[in-house]
């Protein structure tokens, strides 16, 4: 089957991603906004990754922080920032604030078609150097495992060649 | 695409199994040389240092850069397919989540379904 999620680099600080669900965007809006349905579909079993805690205080104002604990790390992952605006059944606007000033600006969108409903999320980032550096350094939120145990066993190897 | 990272890891394996590969890595990591250079430091003649380090560009662990005549290797991919690539991993990421949350939006609307009726009973 062809995968029906999208990425796309639409400029050079923005990149945005889709799905079609099929729901209407309440249900949808539903659950992305609470808490406890968040839980269980944002850190996706089959990446390792387990929810350690969740706090999401879904409104205009209000703020998230999500920590993850990862199989392959021993230290969590936290990330937190604010919802700028929520307006129910439509549209999340949200900082990232984890990475401090280079982090983007995300928004949400649930448009309803029918019986199915659009989700487009748009990432702006504050400069293209912003967008560049998250992929030099392989952030995803919460992803890059292959690529960085890479570059483990690159160091590891580079060390040991050293000694020989 | 998932295909491309899966050979490409393979052919990373390769070329990491060659020590003297590793230790032209070990040598760009503390800075870019050109071939000439990485063939009399490793004791090689330049068409077999070319070879190794076609390895590992091929490998996308080094690129080169002709300036004149003389050829200069870094390490790293280029920046168009380690964008592709990172592209690609946030889009795997995202389908995961979606597929979960697709379970989800499944059991809200049966949940909505089964209320309902309980409401127009």
């Amino acid at each position: 089957m062809k995968s029906r999620t999208t990425v796309e680099r639409k400029s050079e600080r923005e990149l945005v991603v889709t799905r079609t669900f099929n729901g209407p965007a309440r249900i949808v809006f539903e659950a992305w906004t609470t808490p406890k349905l968040l839980k269980r579909w944002w850190a996706p079993k089959s990446y390792g990754l387990s929810f350690l805690s969740c706090e999401a205080d879904v409104r205009t104002g209000g703020t998230y922080r999500f920590v993850f604990g990862h199989a392959a790390s021993e230290q969590p992952m936290v990330f937190f920032g604010r919802y700028i605006e929520v307006t129910p059944h439509s549209r999340v606007v949200w900082t990232n604030d984890e990475g401090g000033e280079g982090g983007a600006v995300t928004t949400v969108t649930f448009e309803e078609r029918g019986d199915e409903t659009l989700v487009v999320m748009h990432d702006l980032y504050p400069s293209k150097e912003a967008l560049d550096a998250a992929i030099a350094t392989g952030s995803t939120g919460g992803t890059g495992e292959s690529f960085e145990q890479l570059d483990e066993l690159l160091i590891t190897l580079g060390e040991s060649s050293g000694r020989s | 695409m998932v295909q491309y990272i899966r050979t490409r890891f393979d052919v990373s394996f390769a070329a990491l199994s060659d020590a003297t590969r590793r230790g032209v890595l070990e040598q760009l990591g503390r800075a870019d040389a050109s071939i000439t250079e990485l063939a009399e430091r490793f004791h090689m003649t330049l068409t077999g240092m070319k070879k190794h380090v076609g390895v590992l560009e091929q490998a996308g662990l080094v690129t080169t850069e002709k300036v004149g005549r003389v050829r200069t290797c870094k390490l790293g991919l280029h920046r168009l397919e380690e964008e592709a690539a990172w592209i690609e991993r946030y889009r795997q990421l995202w389908d995961a989540r979606f597929d979960e949350l697709d379970k989800v939006v499944e059991e809200l609307k049966r949940k909505e379904k089964v209320d309902g009726r309980k409401k127009a009973e």
